[in-house]
């Protein structure tokens, strides 16, 4: 398959960094992508009002419903990691629609990015727990009964580790497998509109896989912060 | 970017050199010839077996939501929420499967010794 053509390293051509540009396309377009996202919460709140009207109006559905679903999973106490998962889910859903764009690229169909993600996921969930628990974290790996704790341990730290392997692979492979569907059949039947139909699959997938990967951070953290059973 | 058009290559030039070197080592090349084909039936035997598992995964799942809006049309908001959760779930299922089977199109782990161990420049 052919090396594709990604407006922004053009540009970044123009300007000389273009073996950078090459390179890491996904950082670039992560850059593209911050650079659109700022500029639509400046727009939005530029000139706020009581009663919103515009942009704002669209803005505060979107944060009210991600902020609402989040405080019925997580429970109040779980309200202050609201920017966290909305920042997650706004951006791999704009990130994931990018790359149907021809000529652009999405940064989540590298597994660099989808990697970062679910690491800092990973993070935060023990750091959450040993902030809340202290040192009787370790009582969420060994499990409910006592004498079993040298088999839960290792169990449990596996099942830890697996969980940053699912989040990356799920959302790396969804993203990148739909991008390569669409590359195939715009080299294999471009002319006859061949990828419109994959491409209405694809905005769908793309809400679902942002929906998943932030309601699953939103359940390893709730996890973290409860009593171990 | 680079290195993968030359694993590309190398495994394009290996599948239309195995043939030309049989003449000249023809155990090593039919054994060169022959991971390539086994990686290619892989990939495709890994994919399709995993289709089969997700699509009666999520039917079974799907069956379990339309029963439940059956019985009760109005919780068929929550229902389907729960549904879409259940059905990307078990479809990463499918996507790991997915994602060994373009390592072994793309990223053939091996293509560099066997290609030194038939002799190509690498």
């Amino acid at each position: 398959m052919e090396h594709p053509i990604f407006f922004l390293t053009k540009l970044l051509e123009v300007l000389g960094l273009g073996h950078f540009a090459h390179a890491y396309p996904h950082v670039t377009f992560t850059w593209l992508i911050m650079l659109l996202l700022i500029i639509f919460g400046w727009i939005a709140t530029k000139a706020i009002q009581l009663v919103p009207f515009g942009g704002q109006n669209l803005f505060e559905a979107v944060i009210d419903g991600v902020e609402n679903f989040q405080v019925e999973v997580m429970g109040e106490h779980g309200r202050v990691f609201f920017p966290m998962i909305a920042t997650f889910f706004i951006f791999i859903f704009f990130s994931n629609v990018m790359g149907l764009i021809p000529g652009f690229f999405s940064p989540t169909a590298n597994i660099n990015t989808t990697l970062a993600c679910a690491l800092i996921v990973f993070i935060t969930t023990h750091i959450v727990g040993v902030k809340f628990h202290g040192p009787k974290y370790i009582k969420h790996f060994l499990g409910p009964i006592w004498w079993l704790a040298p088999l839960m341990l290792p169990i449990e730290i596996i099942g830890h580790l697996s969980r940053v392997l699912s989040l990356t692979l799920r959302l790396f492979g969804n993203i990148m497998g739909e991008d390569l569907v669409l590359g195939i059949l715009l080299l294999l039947a471009g002319q006859f509109l061949a990828p419109l139909p994959m491409m209405f699959l694809a905005v769908f997938t793309s809400f679902v896989q942002a929906f998943i990967f932030s309601l699953l951070s939103m359940l390893y953290i709730s996890g973290a912060m409860e009593h171990a059973h | 970017m680079a290195r993968k058009v030359v694993v590309l290559t190398a495994i394009a030039l290996l599948s239309m050199v195995a043939v030309a070197f049989a003449e000249a080592n023809p155990q090593v090349a039919a054994a060169g010839l022959n991971v390539y084909f086994g990686a290619v039936l892989a990939a495709g035997l890994a994919i399709g077996i995993a289709a089969l598992g997700t699509g009666i995964g999520q039917g079974i799942g799907l069956r379990g939501a339309v029963e439940g809006v059956a019985r009760n049309p109005e919780a068929s908001g929550k229902i389907t929420v729960t549904m879409l959760i259940g059905l990307a779930m078990i479809e990463s299922l499918a996507i790991y499967a997915l994602v060994v089977a373009l390592i072994l199109l793309y990223a053939y782990p091996m293509a560099t010794p066997i290609a030194k161990m038939i002799g190509l420049p690498m």
